[in-house]
């Protein structure tokens, strides 16, 4: 499978929300209204975590229902890590905590993988159903634990009093913040074009749509699966991290289900397995619970309404609207 | 720690699985025949619930809030299903998931407008309060053991049904080739809408047994969802039977594992850290239990499906 | 029911910006307005709603938005009103978690919050804030009252709280005061339902009373099956589950229990018995402790505008921490860590005609301080 020619429809809707979601904060600085650069950030971030999901569930067809597992323990890692550069406490056996971004999202893409592993090595075993309420357990199992453990805040959460470093760039501003956001996002995208147009990406979508043909050409789709389910859950990780920095705090509500509903969601409002599917998913949840939040307190009653007319009317989220049907998959 | 207690426990797991049976069969029904994942199963037993609240409190009556709560679960779900969940079938369960994800958002909100912000009044009936002698001299609660009950007649109730019935002969067919049971010119869309009113109906009852013991208020679906699912997936999706055994086995694991875990711990460690870390691991137990079982039998225990 | 259908209709109306004249005050409140907490969010907007129209002050607005109960949502306001709507001033969660979530990035962008509910340990010790005001409680207060009440009649106590923080500082605060022996000690899962396993070990345990905290629908679970259960060992717990918001879903199981509180309906101050006659003649039906707190906290911002400009910072924190205000709680000052001192009160569920509400039967602790007040640097 080879990437689509250059100026396709969706090649330029891709670029348009790209520059969109560039644009907003642009001009918000100039107009003085840093809450929208803020808003620009969450999105980016939500994108990111969205985008992760999307290799494990729109290139590999594994719906993943405990990806907050992953946004939440990449959000922990940079809490954990900046807690204890903040304290001047050692993690342990001497090693210090940090402030430093690179190295945290470097702890938290090692720890997602390390995690995902034996997680995707059990939940692969099964298919369907099963997989998503597996992943769910998973995720829940994680859940209950950070609720429990009382070393990190337990349902408290805990505080980052500064938000961590970034070399050469003042994360303190938000159009700084947002501009890093928006690059590691763009990164991720580039990830995931060079995944889906590579000979991986190619056995992953082989293995979703028949799974015997590709073992019988000697390949084994429950290592592609495991190593794409690794992948996904390390890019979600790291848009944790970063979630957790915009916030400047991490609490379990990272981990629960609602969150692993939500990263769903937002790959079906955009378009499932489309590259910038959840970028349009993360813009248009991120400004109906905006915009619905500050017209009426009944905001979920209509966001249920929303979202319930976009699965029955519009199928193939925004950009099957915007670009017409996928042309693969 | 006495037999007593120890038979109660184990009287209160098999009560737990009672009720999450009450919710899982109709999840397991759904798929088994539809196929499709409910997420809104929750705010069906929601509505149940305040249901059952709102008609007692009218009319002095639970049996008629219990009939009222039948009746109103049944209802929204046949209206969800012309309206929303018709159109679902053969859609992929992504689809499906976003779908009645929505539909919690609406069921809730929507509870919220009509019944306000507080939670609201519910009893257990006059004439099943009070306590039932158990042997080793402890005592048994007999409206627990009254749900224990309602889940046999259930459970007895769905086999006969289904194994005996014409409805249940059309369910089976269904179950096992959707496009066969339309060609024989069974009405598939009527098939398909009590079907999802059955299932909504025993969320109903499970709702309102269970709003008599707990708090009547938005969002006490979800919790009995996320477990109803457990509760399946153990089961192996589409089975009663494996429903009925899932939910026991859930049940009493999570009951006793709650009662024995930090008691065990604090044999090892000082009580003070065994009654926080015993209370965790519970918590996470039956997570643990369904992941082993699905690392060892990845379609659950009774699968019906390949 | 009615009662409750009215109360949720009114909702809405919200006492709105006048005339610009004078200096005009923006006041953001972010608290749960759905999902199954929000009985006690809708309390806190309603009661300080009122008390800002009946102080027929013009200048103020407020601009009052849902948190849904999610701390990631209530960051996101809390930068929304800071950043694009200006708000001099911030209030209204309910939540520690939340709290925990919003205060201290709050704080530290030199806006002043105001707590009318949550008093997490944190923030009133170490990481206490020349700019958080507490105008409710610590959350260890309530617990500590009821240990220090427990002594009277009882020897030997079974507590229990859900394992998490606050589940933690409770059961800590009972035992700071609480010089019998436990019974036992047993933490239950966060958002738990069932409650038939602890109550079977509590009936068990040869325990003489019970201690419990399980805020919102758990406690209204615990205490309908404590009931249906047939034990009688006395239950006792903090104000939370007793509660003019609850007290309706509990039902007569309720009846003689003794909880904790800061405030209740009969305390006989003259700011007490013109709030709760205001706030039932506007909304048709008894405030809670949540409704209390917030009618206090919305009558010291009140009294410091009087005083001073919200944007001379300085002053205007000088002219709350002096508390000059009436509060419905009688006595009002706050210690050195911006957290009350107050008196404590146990109370006992009675009903009123067909109404379940409190009375008080005696004072646990008079101008009670917390435990953390010492570790606050400020």
């Amino acid at each position: 499978m080879t990437n689509a020619p250059i100026m396709t429809p969706e090649t330029i809707v891709n670029v348009s929300l790209a520059l969109l979601l560039l644009g907003l904060p642009l001009v918000a600085q100039t107009m003085g209204e840093p809450f929208y650069i803020t808003l620009a950030t969450r999105i980016a971030i939500l994108a990111l975590a969205a985008v992760g999901l999307n290799i494990a569930l729109g290139l590999g067809g594994l719906v993943s229902f405990g990806h907050a597992a992953f946004f939440g323990l990449g959000g922990y890692a940079a809490g954990i890590l900046a807690t204890h550069a903040f304290d001047g406490v050692p993690l342990f056996a001497g090693i210090p905590g940090t402030a430093s971004m690179p190295i945290i999202w470097l702890v938290a893409v090692l720890v997602c993988g390390m995690i995902a592993l034996p997680i995707g090595a059990i939940s692969l075993r099964t298919a369907g159903v099963y997989f998503i309420m597996i992943t769910l357990a998973f995720a829940q199992m994680i859940y209950y634990f950070a609720v429990s453990w009382p070393a990190y805040g337990g349902e408290d959460g805990l505080s980052i009093y500064v938000r961590n470093e970034f070399p050469g760039v003042n994360t303190a501003q938000p159009l700084s913040y947002f501009l890093i956001c928006y690059a590691v996002l763009m990164l991720a995208l580039g990830l995931f074009w060079l995944l889906r147009g590579s000979r991986f990406g190619a056995s992953l979508q082989a293995a979703r749509q028949n799974a015997t043909r590709l073992s019988a050409v000697g390949i084994a789709p429950f290592n592609i699966r495991l190593v794409a389910f690794a992948i996904s859950a390390m890019v979600t990780g790291l848009a944790g991290a970063l979630f957790a920095d915009l916030n400047k705090f991490v609490s379990p509500s990272m981990l629960s289900w609602h969150m692993s509903g939500e990263l769903i969601v937002l790959i079906i409002l955009g378009g499932k397995g489309r590259l910038f599917g959840p970028v349009a998913g993360a813009m248009l949840y991120v400004l109906f619970e905006f915009a619905l939040g500050g017209i009426t307190e009944r905001w979920q009653f209509f966001l249920g309404l929303i979202l319930l007319g976009v699965v029955l009317f519009a199928r193939g989220g925004l950009l099957g609207l915007l670009a017409g049907k996928a042309r693969h998959g | 720690m006495s037999i007593a207690l120890l038979l109660e426990q184990l009287l209160n797991g098999l009560q737990l699985g009672v009720m999450l049976f009450l919710m899982a069969a109709g999840l397991t029904l759904i798929f088994g025949v539809m196929g499709l994942i409910n997420l809104a199963h929750g705010s069906l037993y929601m509505i149940g619930a305040f249901a059952c609240a709102a008609v007692a409190a009218a009319t002095g009556s639970f049996w008629i809030g219990l009939a009222a709560s039948l009746v109103a679960a049944a209802a929204a779900g046949a209206i969800i299903e012309v309206t929303v969940i018709r159109r679902l079938y053969d859609r992929d369960h992504l689809d499906q998931v976003l779908a009645t994800f929505a539909l919690i958002l609406i069921f809730s909100e929507g509870t919220r407008w009509l019944f306000g912000s507080f939670p609201l009044y519910l009893d257990i009936p006059p004439l099943l309060q009070g306590a039932v002698p158990l042997p080793g001299g402890g005592q048994y609660q007999l409206y627990r053991l009254a749900i224990i009950g309602v889940g046999v007649v259930v459970a007895l109730g769905l086999y006969v049904l289904i194994s005996r019935t014409r409805l249940g002969m059309r369910i089976r067919a269904g179950e096992s080739d959707r496009e066969m049971i339309a060609a024989l010119g069974v009405d598939i869309r009527t098939l398909y809408t009590v079907v999802f009113a059955l299932g909504a109906a025993l969320a109903g009852l499970a709702g309102a047994l269970v709003g008599a013991l707990q708090s009547v208020q938005v969002g006490m679906g979800e919790p009995a969802l996320i477990l109803a699912f457990v509760v399946i997936v153990i089961g192996g999706i589409g089975s009663i039977k494996g429903a009925l055994l899932g939910a026991i086995l859930v049940g009493v694991v999570d009951t006793m594992g709650r009662f024995l875990l930090p008691k065990a711990l604090a044999l090892m460690i000082p009580a003070a850290q065994a009654g926080p870390i015993g209370a965790a691991l519970a918590s996470m137990l039956i997570y643990i239990v369904m992941a082993l079982i699905l690392a060892f039998r990845p379609s659950g225990l009774f699968a019906t499906q390949s | 029911m009615k009662k409750i259908i009215a109360a949720g209709i009114f909702g809405l109306s919200l006492a709105a910006s006048g005339l610009a004249y004078a200096e005009p005050v923006k006041i953001g409140v972010i608290t749960t307005l759905s999902g199954g907490g929000a009985g006690l969010g809708v309390d806190m907007r309603d009661a300080f709603a009122l008390a800002m129209k009946q102080s027929g002050n013009k200048d103020v607005e407020l601009v009052v938005e849902d948190d849904a109960q999610k701390p990631e949502i209530a960051v996101q306001l809390a930068e929304k009103m800071i950043q694009s709507d200006k708000v001099d001033l911030l209030t209204g969660i309910i939540w520690s978690n939340l709290a925990m979530a919003v205060v201290p990035n709050a704080v530290a962008q030199d806006v002043i919050y105001l707590s009318p509910n949550a008093g997490p340990s944190a923030l009133a010790g170490a990481k206490c804030n020349k700019n958080y005001f507490n105008v409710a409680y610590q959350n260890d207060n309530f617990h500590e009252a009821m240990g220090q009440y427990a002594n009277k009649d009882y020897k030997k106590t079974f507590i229990l709280a859900p394992n998490y923080p606050a589940g933690k500082d409770s059961l800590t605060g009972f035992k700071r005061y609480y010089k019998g022996e436990l019974a036992g000690e047993v933490y239950t899962q966060v958002g738990q339902t069932d409650y038939a396993a602890e109550i079977a070990q509590i009936r068990d345990s040869g325990a003489d009373s019970v201690f419990f905290f399980l805020p919102g629908g758990m406690g209204i679970s615990f205490m309908k099956q404590y009931a249906q259960s047939g034990v009688n060992i006395p239950v006792m717990g903090p104000g939370f589950s007793f509660d003019q918001d609850i007290l309706p879903a509990v039902g007569d199981a309720a009846l003689g229990v003794k909880n904790s509180a800061s405030w209740s309906k009969d305390l006989d101050n003259e700011a007490n018995k013109q709030f709760v006659e205001a706030f039932q003649a506007e909304y048709k039906r008894l405030p809670s402790v949540y409704a209390a707190q917030s009618w206090d906290t919305a009558n010291l911002i009140l009294s410091a505008l009087g005083k001073a400009s919200v944007k001379d910072k300085d002053a205007f924190r000088a002219a709350l921490k002096a508390a000059d205000f009436k509060s419905v709680r009688g006595g009002f000052t706050f210690n050195t860590n911006n957290h009350p001192v107050q008196n404590i009160y146990v109370r006992e569920v009675i009903k009123e005609g067909d109404v379940l509400t409190n009375k008080i039967v005696a004072t646990a602790f008079e101008h009670h301080k917390d435990a953390y007040a010492d570790q606050c640097k400020m």
